[in-house]
């Protein structure tokens, strides 16, 4: 017998179920997180000798695994933010169009569901898959330290570790909404896979350099105004995002990101740990853009599929 | 219930670049009728069907699908409404009964319900033994038959099938028109069906609908569609042992309405009638001997090209 008589997101727990399904079940998925957890371990394990050293003198010793590296092994934060994006990119350059070429959309929607949902569905388990692979990463990074340093973790270390996480988790959903969108707008995946790559390496390689000589172009020889707009240009980047929020809350004696200017640091107290409500503070304009971002781009996704014929 | 349970009037749909798929198209389908769409690719039978279930937006003009309104209550129509796409496609990934059991869930079934139509339905189609297979190992047929058995799932009030035989072997064809003719006979479903195969769709409609750019020529019966356009629905087939114009004595017959010579001792008569044993009595009379004569049916073959060579003339 039919239980109910549906409403707008009729359906969504079984697109949903389907995709997490799905996606936790890839061999794209298994391949992505080994090759995380490998590398994310030796970092966290090269760290872990580096701070070995001096348990009892610092009181962030957890969150310095994040964030040192010793050469040649970068560090956990640098591995992350060229892995995480990958995570994204992978979870979402065919969501859409695989199902145009798969012939699925069809039989899938004249199923009774708003085509919308389909779309939810997707973007959902993809984000609850990913939520799961940085849980997962996180828990093992939290339990590595305990084991290997012997120091339990103090509330203020977790609550961080749980922001960074945070920020880590909204940067691979900003990755995925990208790859999302083009999996949209492009019919072939193997379009929407090169253009998602090709995107994350010119914000990776390319927009640092177009920033600088943007800077210049607009700043001339004032050196303030060079510095202020290469610093704001940056963070249309999502790696400068990324790395400036995470290191600002892992790193608790980051009392600022940007420009400083001397005389705005007088009387500040040098190296001294900000409070974990002032760092988030700190990062707040940072996790807003993360926000703001990938509901943008999402809605122009939404919109343009929404306008889509299901025909191939 | 009235008996028309889908009711098309003047749709219309013109895309943003002004071309125009569907142009003022007006039917009906009865209860447990069977009702073909043909027409060419690109006449408008996928379009129709896709304002039909709320899944494209119509331009201009009504449709009623049980009394829903398809851009209204999409969802009302989706739930007693089976469709069986062109060229169906599955989660190559996913086993027969994981494909099936993905879009059943949306149905809110229980799951003991769920799993019981699921396994009917797959054993009418001859699926039972293949449903843990992976998709990726079925032919074009078995994934045609596993839509058919999806369409089976939903128990329907109308089952909605595009090109269902397409790129099947005559073997399959056959088959498959025995189960879209069960639809209707043992489901009591309705069924629209939409082909460009006119000889299998004949034989399992009721009524037919030609389509040609979008707009719907005409509709009825294949013996309405054959009276409006040849005036009969009968033909004649004529063989003589020797060359003769008998034109003359044919003429004489009461019931015919046309009359063509095809090769010098081969004549074929549109007739409103069967009458084979006056115009063989005439013949004998006049000495001839025949060879042979048959009766036979317009074809739904004949009267599309007869339409489309109206078209086409009138365009010219």
């Amino acid at each position: 017998m039919a239980k109910n008589k549906g409403h707008a997101l009729t359906g969504l727990n079984v697109v949903f179920v389907k995709e997490f399904h799905d996606f936790t079940h890839s061999a794209r998925m298994l391949v992505l997180t080994i090759l995380i957890l490998l590398t994310a371990g030796t970092s966290i394990y090269v760290a872990s000798q580096t701070v070995k050293s001096c348990v009892g003198e610092d009181n962030f010793l957890l969150l310095s695994l994040f964030t040192l590296s010793k050469t040649p092994v970068p560090s956990f934060l640098t591995l992350m933010s060229f892995l995480v994006p990958l995570t994204g990119i992978a979870l979402g350059f065919d969501s859409v169009n695989s199902e145009f070429q798969n012939r699925t959309l069809p039989r899938v929607l004249s199923q009774p569901i708003y085509k919308d949902v389909l779309l939810f569905g997707k973007a959902l388990g993809s984000l609850a898959s990913m939520a799961l692979v940085l849980l997962s990463l996180w828990l093992f990074v939290i339990g590595f330290a305990m084991l290997f340093l012997g120091v339990p973790p103090t509330g203020e270390q977790i609550s961080r570790a749980m922001v960074y996480y945070l920020i880590t988790l909204l940067y691979g959903v900003l990755w995925f909404v990208i790859a999302l969108f083009f999996s949209i707008i492009c019919t072939q995946s193997s379009t929407s896979a090169l253009v998602s790559i090709a995107c994350w390496l010119f914000f990776m390689i390319f927009w640092p350099t177009i920033c600088q000589l943007l800077s210049y172009a607009i700043g001339g020889t004032n050196s303030i105004v060079i510095a202020k707009t290469n610093s704001v240009l940056a963070r249309i980047s999502p790696y400068v995002l990324y790395s400036e929020a995470s290191i600002a809350i892992l790193n608790p004696t980051t009392r600022s990101l940007g420009v400083v200017l001397f005389y705005q640091m007088d009387g500040a107290l040098g190296g001294s740990p900000l409070p974990f409500g002032q760092s988030f503070l700190l990062i707040w304009p940072q996790l807003t853009s993360f926000f703001a971002a990938i509901i943008l781009i999402f809605t122009f996704g939404y919109m343009k599929f929404q306008r889509m014929e299901i025909r191939v | 219930m009235k008996d028309q349970i889908i009711e098309v009037q003047d749709l219309t749909k013109v895309y943003p670049n002004g071309k125009v798929a569907v142009n003022k198209v007006s039917f009906t389908l009865n209860k447990s009728e069977i009702f073909g769409m043909l027409g060419p690719n690109g006449s408008g039978k996928t379009t129709t069907i896709l304002m039909l279930l709320g899944l494209l937006d119509a331009t201009k003009g009504s449709v009623s699908v049980l009394g829903y309104n398809p851009l209204r209550t999409p969802l009302e129509i989706k739930k007693r409404v089976s469709y069986l796409p062109d060229s169906v496609g599955f989660y190559s990934n996913l086993s027969a009964y994981e494909n099936v059991d993905y879009t059943t869930r949306f149905l809110n079934l229980d799951g003991k319900e769920r799993k019981e139509r699921i396994n009917i339905a797959l054993k009418k189609m001859r699926l039972y033994k293949n449903r843990n297979d992976k998709i990726k190992t079925f032919s074009h047929g078995m994934k045609q038959r596993l839509g058919l058995a999806e369409v089976l799932i939903k128990k329907p009030a109308i089952a909605i099938l595009d090109e269902p035989t397409q790129g099947l072997d005559p073997e399959s064809v056959s088959e498959f028109l025995d189960i879209i003719r069960s639809f209707r006979d043992d489901e009591n479903m309705s069924v629209l069906i939409s082909s460009h195969q006119l000889n299998q769709v004949q034989s399992v409609c009721n009524r037919v609908g030609l389509f040609s750019q979008g707009s719907l020529i005409t509709y009825g019966t294949v013996k309405e569609l054959s009276e409006a356009q040849f005036g009969t629905n009968r033909l004649i087939d004529l063989s003589l042992e020797e060359d003769a114009d008998i034109s003359e004595i044919a003429q004489n017959i009461d019931g015919i309405t046309q009359i063509k010579r095809t090769s010098p001792c081969e004549w074929i008569f549109s007739c409103t009638k069967d009458i084979r044993s006056k115009l063989v009595k005439a013949l004998v009379d006049n000495r001839l001997n025949i060879n042979s004569v048959s009766l036979q049916m317009y074809s739904l073959e004949d009267i599309y090209r007869s339409f489309f060579e109206e078209v086409k003339n009138g365009e010219e």
